[in-house]
């Protein structure tokens, strides 16, 4: 069966616009047409862009036509709702910010439109991104297309599935402790967290600043490249932005990695792995041994503190940031409450969900006078030695290779009453984040029960070339048959 | 019992920078409301802090200003707590690492010189202003001045008494106004002040409990406020009381202080570094770009001012209260030579008619130039002191050069020794009886002649010559 326009990469796109083989407007048509198709069942989005995305199209057609197309001219690109549109309904999947319209665009949703991408909508997520499972959102669950029972991972699970499902040719998510990596495995697809401050955070809704980042989901790593050069780059807006030079990600796209050596950490290989896991990660390895590179055995000796410290320092950073979700500027505000104490209870009691209230007292008791030290400040020291775990371990190896997530997509509603065993499925993500370096997560392969399996890969700081390349090494020599999702 | 005072003080000065200190939005005060906004500033979602280099720069000065050392590298912190005039539900402020530590400033009074430490100077964001309508049931937030840069600086507690409170806050005051960071009004919230005190037995080692006094918005209400709060907190112990700790408001009209909040109410301001910033770097090179540009300040100035022009004390006080009065008095002496009668002139009439009419000196329509020719044109006799007055003023309403007013006015003074002769001896002539008293001994009688003398010449005699030449003429008889 031959791909639709739907289904392809945005290099074949590319290709296609160029030699006039099809118009951006075909290409959107179609993504829309299967959006109507699929997205009942899967619920990707909770705002549709249809009318702007046509009027994208139509630019993109005129723009190609004199000449002036960029690399993303005219492919359908979905955006997680965390990130600000202007104009457009952004509600971070929570009930209080239901009514809000930015007046202004994330950096990177304007860095998408100057290169000439059709956003064709804001696609569903965990509640202010915590989540890993897509199930705490205010406008319902996302299912993921493999299997309609399941969770697509989270938390921009949306933002997978409608990679998977053909609803976008691409999209945009953001990783705070494997929100892009997670939902990449669970769903199929190529999804990398970029390097802290190697893409800007400017109008990307805040859930733990120094943890957050925005990075891209693709159908392989060469799209996954080229949607970064387009979305990379320091920003004077986000002073954490980095100001260093930005490479050509798509230079890295097919090159060997003869004589590379990729670290499997030790600390990684626990009890909780399913085995069919294990088993898909080895094979990979052995892929990538076949090419020329060599498996050394590493430590990061901090491995098991991870979880703590992301539980202490997220949901404080969270607790701060979310605290201007008051009811007084904008957003849901409680209509009976007579004082303001009362329209401050309310209007957080009523527009917040239960797992975000989890995480806002967390983080207040984590920071409050008396605990901070035993807390936020031992989480920031721990937090150094987990950097320098990595900056040890790369003196060894080139790669970090490690499963993405612990177990393939698991049942809707089969963690929700545990958000201990939901928080443990973003086991291997979550030190990347905490270290502030770059990671991939790449398909390696599927279940039994077919469900698709993905392989992390985490480099230095700034090296996201070097995961570019080794996804595309493993993505060209791998030994099992690409499927899509029966839908 | 005996008490002594213990005071330390917190001084909140607006930054005179022309953008907010994490966006771009303008800082003018009394813009219609909202209307100084921006996504950034009003907290909106996703937006992020960027910092303005000129408030690091603003405060660096301060910092040196004040005799502090300045930390290479300072990191902002959130102050967490909820209130609808701050719209991110935290305060963008600095912790644990201010920019600038352990400073003083040296205070005088009645010839004494005290020395008051300075814990801490940090940069932070302002808030915005709620305002009330009685005859809603709403109230409403006025975000202009959310973000607008202040910087708090914060006293040990070495302050004894009210009045050196008082003088303390005049001097960080007088500094800030130097160094052009701050514009130091005080009715429009740019120089604001919180106090901590407490009493304790005079000669005491420890603390007394303390409270924190806020909402004195004028010097004078600082030193009644405080005035008030000892009184207060000594009748509490002597009553057998106990201070309790708590935040307490000057209420103004009442001239007394209200309890606020206890300090089981007390914030938990939960601070932990701001993840939007990144900690700004501060190195050698800087601080000393800085350093060269900090001018003269006020205490050196005025030693300077006695010992290089003589005047006193008291004069030096009042000439060095801006920057732009030394200047005028600098440049006056300059052109004059004489220290003294310009200080007299400046302090005098200058000043009491800008006075009058609530002007500026840089607003001044007598320049410096102009008054030193005025000055030298009574130092040449061209003029008398008396003349001058009239010149001056004439000088300040148009505008004009004093020698022109002189002209137009016909106001030369006589100085031709033959012309007062003869007025002298016609004025002899015309009072012969006062004469004669004169010599047979009323020397009381010389002021009369010479006042005699004035009025035939219709005041522009020059009095020194009439004198010497009356003198002459009565004795040589
Ligand atoms: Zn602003």
């Amino acid at each position: 069966m031959a791909a639709g326009l739907h289904e392809s990469t945005i290099h074949e796109l590319q290709e296609k616009l160029r030699r006039g083989d099809v118009t951006a407007s075909e290409i959107t048509e179609a993504v829309f047409s299967r959006i109507e198709a699929v997205d009942g069942r899967i619920k990707s989005f909770i705002t549709i862009m249809r009318d702007s995305a046509a009027a994208c199209a139509r630019r993109a057609d005129e723009a190609i036509r004199a000449g002036k197309a960029g690399p993303l001219t005219g492919i359908p690109i979905a955006v997680k709702d965390i990130m600000c549109t202007k104009g457009v309904r952004t509600t971070c999947g929570s009930r209080i910010l239901e009514n809000f319209f930015p007046p202004y665009d994330a950096t990177v949703v304007r860095k998408l439109k100057e290169g000439g991408a059709v956003i064709v909508g804001k696609t569903n997520m965990d509640e202010f991104a915590m989540g890993s499972s897509t199930e705490t959102s205010f406008y319902g669950i996302t299912r993921n297309p493999w299997d309609l029972g399941r969770i697509p991972g989270g938390s921009s699970g949306g933002s997978a599935a409608a990679v998977a499902a053909g609803e976008c040719i691409a999209s945009l998510g953001s990783d705070t402790g494997g929100s892009i990596r997670q939902p990449a495995s669970l769903c199929g697809v190529v999804g990398m967290k970029p390097t802290y401050g190697r893409v800007s955070r400017y109008g990307l809704i805040a859930f733990a600043s120094s943890l957050d980042q925005i990075g891209p989901f693709t159908r392989d790593a060469e799209d996954c490249a080229i949607l970064l050069n387009a979305i990379c780059g320091y920003d004077p807006l986000d002073s954490t932005s980095v100001p260093v030079e930005t490479p050509d990600y798509r230079s890295f796209v097919g090159k060997d990695i003869k004589g590379w050596k990729f670290g499997v950490p030790r600390e990684y290989l626990i009890e909780g792995i399913d085995p069919e896991v294990a088993g898909l990660m080895e094979e990979s390895i052995g892929v990538l041994e076949s090419l020329g590179a060599e498996r050394v055995d590493i430590s990061l000796p901090h491995t098991e503190y991870c979880v703590a410290v992301y539980y202490v320092i997220a949901p404080a950073e969270a607790s701060s940031n979310l605290a201007r979700y008051d009811g007084v500027k904008y957003g849901y505000r409680s209509p009976d409450a007579r004082d303001l104490i009362e329209m401050y209870r309310k209007s957080r009691s009523e527009g917040f969900g239960a797992e975000v209230k989890r995480r806002i007292m967390i983080g207040t008791y984590a920071l409050s006078s008396g605990y901070y030290d035993a807390y936020y400040k031992k989480a920031s020291q721990v937090r150094t030695l987990i950097k320098r775990d990595f900056e040890e371990a790369f003196r060894k190896c080139d790669v970090i290779v490690t499963p993405t997530a612990p177990t393939a997509a698991f049942r809707i509603g089969e963690k929700t009453d545990d958000p201990l065993q939901m928080y443990l499925s973003d086991i291997f993500t979550i030190s990347a984040n905490l270290a502030g370096i770059p990671g991939i997560s790449t398909p390696c392969g599927y279940t039994g029960k077919g469900l698709p399996v993905g392989l992390q890969l985490l480099a230095g700081h700034f090296q996201e070339g070097k995961l570019i390349q080794a996804a595309s090494a493993l993505e060209r020599n791998a030994k099992f048959e690409k499927r899509r999702p029966a839908l | 019992m005996e008490y002594e005072t213990v005071i330390g003080l917190e001084v909140h000065a607006q930054l005179l920078t022309d953008s907010k200190i994490f966006c771009g939005c303008s800082t003018k005060f009394g813009a219609a409301p909202n209307s100084h906004t921006c996504p950034i500033c009003l907290g909106m979602p996703g937006v992020l802090p960027v910092l303005n280099r000129k408030v690091v720069e603003y405060t660096i000065k301060m910092g040196l200003a004040t005799n502090c050392r300045i930390n290479p590298e300072d990191v902002f912190a959130r102050k967490n707590y909820f209130y609808p005039d701050l719209p991110k539900g935290y305060q963008i402020s600095q912790f644990d690492r201010p920019l600038a530590e352990d400073g003083w400033v040296d205070i005088e009074i009645d010839g004494k010189k005290k020395r008051i430490g300075i814990i801490r100077i940090h940069m932070e964001e302002d808030a915005g202003k709620l305002v009330h309508d009685e005859t809603s049931p709403f109230s409403y937030v006025d975000f202009n001045r959310t973000g607008v840069p202040l910087i708090e600086i914060v006293s040990r507690p070495d302050i004894r008494s009210p009045e050196e409170a008082t003088f303390y806050l005049r001097r960080l005051h007088e500094i800030l106004v130097y160094l052009e960071i701050c514009d130091g009004n005080m009715e429009e919230g740019s120089f604001r002040c919180d106090a901590n005190v407490s009493i304790r037995p005079g000669g005491a080692a420890e603390f007394g409990t303390r409270t924190e006094l806020k909402n004195m918005n004028s010097f004078r209400n600082v030193q009644r406020a405080l005035e008030y709060e000892v009184k207060r907190q000594q009748y509490v112990v002597e009553g057998g009381g106990k201070v309790a700790q708590e935040t307490r408001l000057w209420d103004d009209a009442q001239g007394t202080t209200l309890s606020m909040r206890g300090k089981e109410e007390a914030h938990d301001y939960r601070y932990f570094p701001d993840p939007d910033l990144v900690p700004v770097a501060i190195d050698n090179a800087w601080i000393e770009e800085v350093r060269a540009t900090l001018p003269e300040l006020p205490m050196e100035k005025r030693e300077r001012f006695i010992g290089e022009y003589g005047i006193p004390a008291y004069d030096a006080g009042v000439l060095t209260a801006t920057r732009a009065l030394a200047e005028f008095y600098e440049e006056t002496v300059k052109l004059t030579g004489k220290p003294k009668i310009a200080s007299n002139w400046v302090m005098g009439d200058v000043l009491r008619y800008l006075n009058e009419e609530k002007r500026d000196i840089r607003e001044s329509p007598v320049k410096p130039s102009s008054l030193a020719d005025m000055i030298n044109l009574i130092e040449r006799g061209t003029i008398s002191g008396k003349m001058a007055k009239e010149v001056f003023e004439e000088m300040y309403r148009s505008g004009k050069g004093p020698e022109a007013i002189i002209e137009e006015k016909g106001l030369v003074q006589i100085t031709d020794e033959d012309a007062l002769k003869k007025t002298i001896e016609q004025v002899l002539a015309a009072n012969p009886s006062e004469a004669e008293q004169y010599r047979s001994g009323k020397q009381k009688l010389f002021g009369f002649f010479v006042g005699q003398v004035m009025k035939a010449t219709g005041g522009k005699a020059n009095p020194a010559m009439v004198n010497d030449i009356l003198k002459k003429i009565l004795s040589g008889r």
